[in-house]
């Protein structure tokens, strides 16, 4: 189809909490990029970067700040923020930038420096800032977390047990990548050991925050048959939408959900609703996905993201998991990267991260966490006040 | 508890009596409420309205879902030394039909609660002051 786009290249630093500036780890990422895609730095057109709001000025400007740590060439530059899904929207401008032919090859690139401790708003008297009202009411990240895992216990009847397989599912593929961050082989045990954080879900069914940077080379198909490269994994999709009025699901950080009170409203979330676009738009249906890396920000919501990807009919998904079907070698395997259980989220590179490990899959170059003919992979993640993003990406 | 007096943690956003109600506003034209109070723009994608009233929202409601918090959040929130674990719930507001979240109060846990269970609306200090002791809404199980 036309509207497709290839990806040339792949690069990512290892995530981790190294302690450098966030410049380095997109730098890095981005050179692996370029040399993964043997495109010459100097022919890129276009930089796209996911920014990051916690590393100063140079964060808020990153399309430029990564173009300028390359070398100045005189490509145009972008930056997006969509919180974890900022790597979707500076993919989709480069798209839009690639489709509408002003430029042929771009890279997109995101980075970030965690700091140590809870990520707490800005301080005062702010009640206008829903970010404000619920930290001091005491409701923090994890709360929205547990609150969609506590749902699976008492509306489906899924337990701790799930909730634990789903780290040891990952954590066991993600031994094998050497980006991970944490590469132990956990047990049930370990994660029942584990602190309490926000009942149901424990320290160690919660992702962490880290360093890391992503990157992609995306270009025409065209650019790719003349780089000898017409069988490069392609994006044939890109899901941004909003979920519809009037949402009952509480997302982060409102303390209130809309109110569906008004007559001729039906609300759909905005997890079930990206996934249908995205489906759309790539013209493929969840029968005919691979594989998936889903926003596993907690072991819970892996479940509920498999079922809003309708790989399972709502409230089945802990039945795929306890059949092994969502393993690597099952029948639709669900984060073989390790996902944010092994890597922890490092915001702006989190949605690209997701890509690199589909185009390493679709190549048949992921090693250990090969999936065996994998044609067709969907991504899905979770940006802020109930928006998010899903990328599909196929042979 | 001291004497000092009470003030709302957050002001303006909840009544101040026994039976306390969440101050919210609804659109005049399509009847969707708002909590916090909207004055300024329907986000009823098919309502254009920019009038509003202020109205009390339901103080009763039903537990759409619950946790807790078993370590201090950051600031701003104030925490008692030692820090008291709390449970949390999302109640949904039939007439309103929207879920709103609110700490649980002091001395109950998850263990008390259920999905489906009734709740209404209480006030319950949330920090103190030098000056006064700041109250918020909490919700407890309904006592007929």
């Amino acid at each position: 189809m036309s509207d497709e786009i290839a990806i040339l290249g792949a690069g990512m630093h290892p995530w981790g909490k190294w302690g450098h500036n966030f410049v380095q780890y997109g730098v890095a990422a981005a050179r692996e990029a370029l040399a993964d895609a043997g495109v010459p730095w100097q022919d890129i057109k276009f930089v796209s970067g996911g920014a990051t709001i916690r590393c100063g000025y140079p964060g808020f400007v990153a399309g430029a700040t990564f173009a300028q740590a390359l070398g100045w060439q005189g490509a145009e530059v972008n930056t997006s923020y969509a919180a974890c899904a900022s790597g979707s929207q500076a993919l989709a401008a480069a798209r839009n930038k690639i489709l509408s032919g002003e430029c042929d090859v771009a890279l997109v690139v995101g980075a970030d420096t965690t700091p140590k401790g809870f990520l707490a708003p800005a301080g005062g008297y702010r009640p206008e800032d829903p970010d404000w009202v619920r930290f001091y009411l005491g409701i923090t990240n994890p709360t929205y977390f547990a609150l969609y895992a506590r749902r699976r216990i008492d509306l489906y009847g899924d337990t701790l047990e799930d909730f634990a397989a789903v780290k040891v599912k990952n954590s066991l593929v993600g031994s094998k990548n050497p980006r991970a961050r944490y590469r132990k082989c956990f047990t049930a045990e370990d994660v029942a050991a584990s602190a309490m954080v926000a009942d149901p879900l424990r320290l160690m069914d919660i992702c962490a925050t880290s360093d890391g940077g992503a990157a992609l080379i995306v270009s025409s198909l065209e650019y790719a048959r003349k780089l000898g490269k017409p069988n490069a994994p392609r994006v044939a999709a890109i899901s941004t939408v909003t979920p519809t009025f009037a949402s009952g699901v509480l997302e982060m950080p409102d303390i209130a959900t809309d109110s569906a009170a008004a007559s001729g409203v039906e609300a759909h979330a905005y997890r079930s609703m990206i996934p249908l676009k995205a489906y759309e738009e790539a013209g493929i249906g969840p029968e005919d996905i691979s594989l998936a890396e889903v926003y596993d920000l907690s072991t819970a919501l892996e479940l509920d993201w498999i079922e809003d990807l309708q790989l399972a009919p709502r409230g089945e998904s802990a039945g795929l998991l306890r059949a092994g079907d969502t393993a690597l070698g099952g029948k639709i395997p669900v984060n073989v990267s390790g996902g944010l259980a092994c890597f922890g989220e490092a915001v702006p590179a989190q949605a690209l991260s997701q890509i690199c490990e589909l185009t390493w899959q679709l190549r048949g170059e992921a090693g250990d966490r090969q999936v065996e003919g994998a044609q067709v992979g969907i991504t899905a993640n979770q940006g802020l006040f109930g928006h998010g993003s899903s990328v599909i990406v196929k042979k | 508890m001291s004497a000092k007096p009470l003030a709302p943690a957050i002001e303006g956003w909840h009544t101040m009596q026994v039976k306390p109600h969440l101050i919210g506003s609804q659109c005049t034209e399509c009847g969707t409420y708002f909590f916090p109070k909207q004055n300024d723009y329907c986000r009823n994608p098919h309502c254009n309205s920019t009038n509003f009233r202020e109205v009390e929202l339901s103080r009763t409601g039903k537990v759409w879902s619950y946790t807790n918090a078993c370590y201090k959040p950051p600031a701003p929130f104030v925490a008692a030394d030692p820090f008291v674990p709390y449970a949390i719930a999302g109640v949904q507001l039939e007439t309103e039909q929207m879920v709103i979240l609110g700490q649980v109060i002091e001395g109950l846990t998850v263990d008390d609660l259920k999905v489906g269970m009734p709740m209404e609306l209480v006030l319950e200090a949330l920090h103190e002051t030098d000056d006064d002791i700041k109250v918020t809404w909490k919700w407890q199980p309904l006592t007929q």
